[in-house]
């Protein structure tokens, strides 16, 4: 039994052992306050890497092609940030290449630097500084929004022109189920647990 | 049943260990991970009603000014963020024109009034629905990133139609607008802290 503050509403409270696979909710406020999956070393670190893997192909390859007229035009995920730089919005391609091409780069790339640093406990303290990473840009990395966003996009163009979508669009749709999937399976108490304290201490 | 801080522990925002800070005044940062103890966000609300307020006032050029400029041979067409869902459902596609309705419209306003709302209870110390009003906020917070659908349908449409002569696209001066709206809102979101809610409350369990 160990003490926990829920992050929702502060109230201070005991965690009860969690069955494997169970999760326990804040009394007051209904907020996760732990999970405990059955297999929280391996399953991540199987997820993170196919992920990465993913991730490369999504940049990587092209994403779709339009032809019309004997013309052709291909465009790859940084491509469609790249086009709206050249064409006078450089503020929207900024923000468009973080939440499509760098947040989710970062986010994967710190999931599995965790994950293989504690298979072997203790990791060292800078490895924290990978959770808090890939903790601030969960929100930015927008793979699932992305995904809704290309198909938008080619509903759009497809009474244009012909559009042939490219093995990057599979590899996005496969990131939005397994990203969510990394995050299910994954306890953060187990991981703060087998990194070394910043102070030097043992817990 | 009290909170953490009125027993005077801080929760580590990142790693959440619970500890006691030897200067209330001062947390400093926690044992384990190294991350900045605080017993509430800095300032929350104030930041959080900045960032609000701002995505407000960028509302107007977002919904007025058009976001997609299409040139062909003979004519040339802008079309706002309204006015691509009404092409989207009268092209027949009324799932997508329902979901990109939503995402743009819906749920930029939903997130401005919803937080206004949470602010402005969380400031007269209504100390009912506290579970309601956390839920509220939670939402909020998870369904933000959602707006951005617009933004991205733009830009893969700008990427894709260049087939100039025949017919090119170029983002209007709306995007940026509306791209800034669905960004400050999302940090007006973080910046807020939901404990501030409960902060006040008598309630014991659920309610």
């Amino acid at each position: 039994m160990k003490s926990i503050a829920c992050h929702g509403c502060d109230l201070l409270q005991r965690l009860p052992r969690l069955q494997p696979g169970g999760k326990a909710r804040c009394g007051r406020c209904g907020q996760i306050l732990a999970v405990n999956p059955v297999h929280p070393l391996d399953t991540p670190l199987a997820l993170s890497i196919a992920a990465a893997v993913l991730v490369v192909i999504a940049n990587v390859c092209p994403l779709m092609s339009l032809s019309a007229a004997g013309r052709t035009s291909t465009t790859t995920l940084a491509g469609g940030a790249f086009e709206m730089w050249m064409r006078g919005s450089q503020v929207t391609a900024v923000v468009v290449l973080f939440c499509a091409v760098i947040a989710p780069i970062l986010y994967v790339t710190a999931m599995l630097a965790v994950m293989i640093a504690i298979q072997r406990p203790p990791a060292p303290a800078w490895m924290g500084d990978f959770m808090r990473l890939a903790d601030r840009l969960r929100p930015w990395s927008m793979n699932e929004v992305l995904l809704l966003g290309i198909l938008v996009a080619l509903t759009k163009i497809a009474q244009l022109a012909e559009v042939i979508p490219g093995p990057a669009l599979f590899a996005v749709t496969a990131l939005v189920l397994l990203l969510p999937w990394i995050w299910s399976t994954f306890d953060p108490h187990v991981v703060w647990a087998r990194i070394a304290w910043s102070t030097g201490a043992k817990p | 049943m009290t909170s953490a801080a009125a027993r005077g522990l801080v929760s580590c925002p990142e790693c959440a260990l619970v500890s006691r800070p030897v200067t209330p005044q001062a947390p400093g940062h926690c044992p384990r991970c190294g991350e900045k103890l605080v017993f509430r966000r800095e300032n929350a609300i104030q930041r959080t009603w900045a960032l609000l307020i701002a995505a407000t006032v960028l509302y107007a050029p977002a919904n007025l000014l058009p976001v997609l400029a299409t040139t062909t041979i003979v004519s040339s067409s802008s079309e706002t963020i309204m006015s691509g869902v009404i092409y989207l459902y009268a092209s027949g596609s009324w799932p997508l024109a329902l979901i990109v309705f939503v995402a743009s419209i819906v749920i930029p306003i939903g997130k401005i009034v919803t937080l206004g709302f949470v602010l402005v209870t969380v400031q007269r110390g209504m100390t009912t629905s506290d579970r309601q009003r956390t839920r509220l906020y939670r939402i909020v917070e998870f369904i933000g990133r959602w707006s951005m659908l617009d933004v991205f349908v733009d830009t893969f449409v700008v990427a894709l139609v260049q087939l100039s002569p025949l017919m090119s696209v170029e983002p209007g001066p709306g995007v940026v607008y509306f791209m800034a709206v669905v960004v400050l809102t999302m940090f007006a979101a973080m910046s807020f802290d939901p404990r501030l809610i409960w902060d006040r409350s008598k309630a014991i369990r659920g309610s």
